[in-house]
């Protein structure tokens, strides 16, 4: 079994953004990036089905500018076999990255598609449905639970109510939530190794896929500012506040 | 061209979220059709003609729609959307789940989780958890939205009377078996409409300790929540998790008991109108958003604050 694992690169989920004063967007220059952190546990879990030998390789893909590659050598390093790396020179929408990706999955013929469940820097939850769509494949989303069976993946998927557990037929997209597995770290000797693990590059002309936007962004702005509030000396305060002050209780 | 809601429903009653999103849906446009898919569910279908903003209601119903999944419902929303300008739904794991589905089929580039209807092709949504408000303007001939339903009222519920109308199912999509739904059954108010929220987190250190959290949510009618730290570290099950992955929450009290307050925690909740903070820490930064700030040992602050609630006379539920 093969496994294509997507990732994306986004601002460090640690780093408090700053809005551009001009409106056009977020401060991205000399801000720390990173994976984002659920493609990380979508690699993991790739790494792990094949540590297990029920899957024989792993590929690692990002869709993004030349420094987006830095992801899919994370990714080589943390046990992924070889990446992709499709080259874009602007940030495009979820629908295009689907696309791209259904090229790929066309040549690349994976019997899996591993992806995190959502991006943290546009928050838009969309790729991996749109990919499933694209595909007319099985779709198992916001996974916390991977059992893999003989052409089937059995899944636990995390939902308002609770968990639900269906079966999907090999091939799928599985879209991964934090709490599926631990990403581990790359060692120093693995991370030397994954120098030299190949990464084919791809301009996105090559695909034949149009990726002009279909959104226009007219504004980005910071959301209104709370009030400061105030520190409380003890619990009677508060409770004497909550029902006096804010009337809540 | 109209708009059609997708239906949240459970075949009998509409699940609550599913009249926000009706209102925003009305925001869009005056004329909303809400599609109910589902198994027997000429219930919910009936409960969704009772909404005085809906002007008709479209019920497809197969055994194989029984359990919601995505790949069943993709087809028969795509043929019906010809008739429709926007297809909406709320953008919860039922919305989040399916909308991208259908989108891709449709050829459009979804705008997910609006929190405000600005024209009916300009939109409002967070992104960066919450850290910047976006205002997009989709230029797809047919706009796939979901709404952030804690954004916008619940609609009235009664009063309406629109035809309802029977539609025949798609063919059943067979590479996908639904197993099983864990669903965590309480008698407390639901976690995304609760008036008041009590959250733990790590600082609660254990899941027996979680019983004080619960004393208080009993005490005031309350839901639970929780930091994604203290769901992962096993205390409470995922279905309270607040947060930029969890649910968003916007009640008019939220307590936040022994919780840090990561970013990205506090894109699940830092809208709600009055919030309390209980951490050791004082540079916690819980207490940048906190209204009130209680600098104290939990273990100490919770017992009081029982005891305290306890003396009062009344207290609103």
């Amino acid at each position: 079994m093969k496994i294509l694992v997507a990732v994306k690169r986004v601002i460090d989920y640690n780093v408090q953004i700053r809005v551009k004063e001009d409106g056009t967007g977020v401060v991205t220059d000399n801000v720390k990036m990173s994976t984002n952190p659920p493609d990380d546990n979508a690699i993991e879990e790739a790494v792990k089905i094949k540590e297990a030998g029920k899957a024989t390789e792993v590929v690692a893909i990002t869709v993004g500018e030349d420094k987006a590659q830095e992801t899919v050598r994370k990714a080589l390093a943390v046990g992924a076999d070889r990446g992709i790396h499709v080259k874009v020179d602007s940030v495009i929408e979820p629908l295009a990255v689907s696309k791209i990706l259904q090229k790929v999955v066309d040549k690349e013929k994976p019997d899996l598609v591993f992806m995190g469940k959502q991006a943290i820097d546009d928050d838009c939850n969309q790729t991996g449905q749109m990919l499933s769509a694209l595909l007319n494949w099985p779709q198992a989303t916001f996974a916390s639970k991977i059992d893999v069976k003989e052409n089937k993946l059995e899944v636990t998927r995390e939902i308002d109510e609770g968990l639900e557990t269906i079966e999907i037929n090999v091939p799928a997209i599985v879209t991964c939530d934090l709490r599926l597995n631990e990403p581990r770290y790359a060692s120093l000797p693995n991370i030397m190794k994954a120098k030299k693990k190949p990464i084919e590059e791809i301009p996105v002309s090559d695909l034949g896929v149009d990726v002009s936007p279909r959104l226009e962004q007219l504004k980005v702005e910071e959301p209104p500012k709370r009030k400061a509030g105030i520190k409380v000396a003890n619990v009677a305060e508060l409770v004497q506040k909550l029902k006096n002050e804010a009337k809540v209780i | 061209m109209a708009v059609l809601l997708i239906a949240e429903h459970n075949n009998k009653e509409l699940r609550p979220f599913t009249l926000n999103a009706a209102t925003a849906a009305s925001q869009i446009d005056a004329e909303v059709h809400a599609v109910i898919i589902g198994y027997n569910s000429s219930e919910a279908a009936k409960k969704m003609s009772e909404l005085p903003v809906i002007k008709k209601v479209i019920n497809i119903e197969a055994p194989y729609y029984e359990n919601f999944t995505a790949e069943n419902f993709t087809p028969v929303i795509v043929k019906l959307a010809e008739n429709y300008s926007h297809i909406v739904c709320s953008a919860n794991t039922f919305g989040k789940n399916l909308m991208p589905r259908i989108a891709a089929h449709l050829d459009t580039s979804q705008v997910s989780d609006i929190i405000k209807v600005i024209s009916s092709d300009t939109f409002l949504r967070p992104i960066y958890a919450g850290n910047a408000f976006a205002t997009i303007k989709s230029n797809d001939s047919k706009k796939c939205v979901t709404i952030r339903p804690t954004s916008f009222d619940p609609c009235e519920s009664s009063g309406g009377s629109a035809p309802i109308e029977k539609v025949d199912a798609s063919e059943e999509f067979s590479n996908t078996k639904f197993i099983k739904r864990e669903e965590i059954k309480s008698d407390r108010p639901e976690l995304g409409t609760a008036r008041i929220v009590v959250s733990g987190g790590r600082g609660m250190q254990s899941g027996d300790n979680f019983k004080l959290i619960t004393e208080i949510a009993d005490k005031l009618g309350a839901a639970i929540g929780a930091s994604r730290a203290a769901v992962d570290a096993g205390y409470i099950s995922n279905d309270h998790q607040v947060g930029q992955t969890g649910k968003v929450v916007v009640p008019d009290l939220y307590i936040a008991i022994g919780i840090s307050g990561a970013i990205q925690h506090l894109a699940g909740m830092k809208e709600s109108k009055v919030i309390v903070a209980i951490n050791k820490d004082g540079e916690a930064p819980i207490f940048s958003v906190a209204d009130y700030g209680l600098e104290a040992d939990l273990f100490e602050a919770i017992p009081q604050f029982m005891e305290e609630l306890n003396k009062l006379n009344t207290i609103q539920k």
